[in-house]
């Protein structure tokens, strides 16, 4: 005890930019965002309106939803796609396997603006499919509008894919052969295996993925933003241009949306921790 | 195994699917003319030559490469002194640390930047729109990669026993940090600082909402670009990818290294 009360002051001096920078660049700046959430624009009284209007208000409430709905559908597919694909890469021989999950993890860089570019130059007005399809006299891309939010959804899955790939890979580790051969010789088919086995298993893993992608369309802003800039009505992309835009700025009604974004984060990676403690409780059996 | 043909398909679709944008890039960044055609009608490099000579460019991917090494060379010199500290001396706060620095992983970057505009864009400091806010809040984003990289380096040699074993031994405390355990740990935190690095050399949110075109890094610069030239915004794309690639191709090999099993045990 006498050791350790010798020592503490300069090891906490040691500490101390630490302390200085996550306090003004992490803890200070998140603490405002919340109290101003609060605030009256004019003056510092105190006030729910903002939470009000970022609830009642039909823009706000539309780019609430607009925002929920992309972030549902690209999770849904992504994870659709990433479960068989990454299902698909368990059944590969190694070697082929790790080449596959590199490419996986590398494309998932390839995000925001860039990614938002690559689209248009495939989907766009004059993009290279757009073309092909007309010049082969099936018109399929006339009804597509990558400026949309099915285009939106497109270019989304792009990046939940490799994510959903890479979260959901270990967890088809859990499901072992031997099961399998066991539910097969009980006279099970391929189709019953996986309804009453292979399923269930695998359940808290996609829960807890599918928060984590539904949590990263919510929050994702570059590639919108770089797709359709200001123009399409999503949270994040409303909650920039409240408090950053050049016209018309409300910082405090900004707050208020980001921090009901944030609530849903927290929510969204709690659901996750929750569902992954079972799936590492599973797999430990 | 019977339905080897079925998983090679699923598999080819999705290489097809996550390669395809990226072909396309590099098509059009390599391609003279592109407009009507389904294929371009001649090839070039001219796109990269004019990139390498606009000045625009490069001094953005100046500003890039600045604002990404200052924000990690602090993110080392605060957070390996601060993690070693708690992890050895302090474990009662390790909980506090581990919270404070996860934070930053589970809200998005257009969260983080609603609080430092308030903060910074007046007041006593008002830093919005220079190149300090964006070294701060850089600070913020990668802690959860650096306080990963480097809580597992001093796990990995064992930082408290080396400690004790360095202090009995009669090395003061800075002795057994700097001439101990640092040189132990640094090949460790090598994945995290390339890995943070590559993250933020990606990084458009805060950028574009904290300084925009008041310092203009690649993001924004290519952001710029896109409504101007598709092919010169391709030839940035493709030049990124690459470093990239080149940062990721490193990262594995060093993590290959790093955590290598060891021959003795």
């Amino acid at each position: 005890m006498i050791r350790t009360r010798r020592i503490a002051w300069p090891l906490l001096a040691a500490v101390l930019p630490f302390i200085f920078l996550a306090a003004s660049f992490e803890i200070v700046p998140l603490m405002t965002m919340l109290l101003s959430s609060f605030q009256e624009e004019a003056g510092s009284a105190f006030t729910l309106d903002h939470y009000l209007t970022s609830l009642s208000n039909p823009f706000y409430t539309k780019a609430i939803r607009n925002s929920m709905l992309i972030a549902l559908y690209s999770s849904v597919i992504g994870l659709a796609a990433g479960m068989l694909a990454a299902y698909s890469i368990t059944r590969l021989p190694e070697s082929v396997r790790d080449r596959i999950l590199m490419i996986s993890n590398m494309t998932s860089n390839f995000a925001g603006v860039p990614l938002a570019f690559a689209f248009i130059i495939l989907l766009g007005n004059n993009g290279l499919f757009t073309l092909v399809f007309n010049d082969l006299g099936l018109p399929v891309l006339d009804q597509f509008e990558l400026y949309s939010w099915t285009g939106l959804v497109l270019v989304y899955v792009y990046f939940q894919i490799p994510l959903a790939i890479l979260l959901m890979y270990p967890t088809y580790y859990g499901i072992k052969q031997q099961w399998r051969e066991a539910s097969g010789l009980l006279g099970a088919g391929t189709v019953q295996f996986w309804r009453y086995i292979g399923l269930p298993l695998l359940l808290p893993g996609m829960l807890g993925t599918f928060s984590i992608l539904f949590a990263n369309a919510m929050g994702a802003y570059a590639t919108a933003y770089a797709l359709v800039g200001g123009n399409y009505n999503l949270l994040a992309i409303r909650i920039g241009s409240l408090t950053a835009g050049d016209v018309y700025v409300r910082p405090e009604l900004g707050s208020a949306l980001a921090v009901l974004l944030a609530a849903a984060m927290l929510l969204a990676m709690w659901i996750n921790e929750r569902m992954m403690l079972k799936v590492r409780r599973d797999l430990a059996e | 195994m019977k339905n080897k043909g079925y998983h090679y398909a699923i598999i080819l679709l999705l290489m097809a699917y996550l390669l395809l944008p990226l072909a396309a890039t590099l098509l059009f960044a390599l391609a003279k003319e592109w407009q009507a055609t389904i294929l371009p009608s001649g090839w070039t490099l001219e796109w990269f030559a004019v990139l390498l000579q606009d000045a625009r460019f490069l001094e953005s991917l100046g500003r890039s490469l600045l604002v990404c090494t200052l924000s990690v060379l602090l993110s080392l010199a605060v957070m390996v002194p601060t993690i070693y500290i708690v992890t050895v001396y302090m474990p009662k706060l390790e909980k506090l640390l581990y919270a404070l620095v996860l934070l930053p992983y589970a809200l998005p970057g257009v969260v983080m930047a609603v609080g430092l505009i308030r903060i910074y864009s007046g007041g006593p400091v008002p830093i919005a729109g220079t190149l300090w806010i964006l070294v701060g809040a850089y600070f913020v984003i990668i802690l959860p990669y650096m306080y990963q990289g480097i809580r597992n380096a001093l796990r990995t040699v064992n930082a408290r026993e080396l400690t004790d074993a360095a202090e009995l031994l009669g090395a003061t405390r800075v002795q057994a940090f700097r001439q101990v355990v640092l040189p132990n740990i640094l090949p460790g935190i090598t994945v995290s600082v390339l890995l943070s690095f590559s993250i933020l050399f990606g990084e458009f949110v805060l950028a574009n909402l904290l300084v925009g075109g008041r310092y203009e890094t690649v993001q924004i610069y290519l952001y710029k670009r896109l409504s101007e030239s598709g092919h010169l915004s391709s030839a940035v794309a493709i030049a990124y990818f690459g470093f990239v690639l080149i940062l990721s191709g490193l990262l594995l090999r060093l993590g290959k290294w790093v955590f290598r099993t060891p021959d003795i045990r």
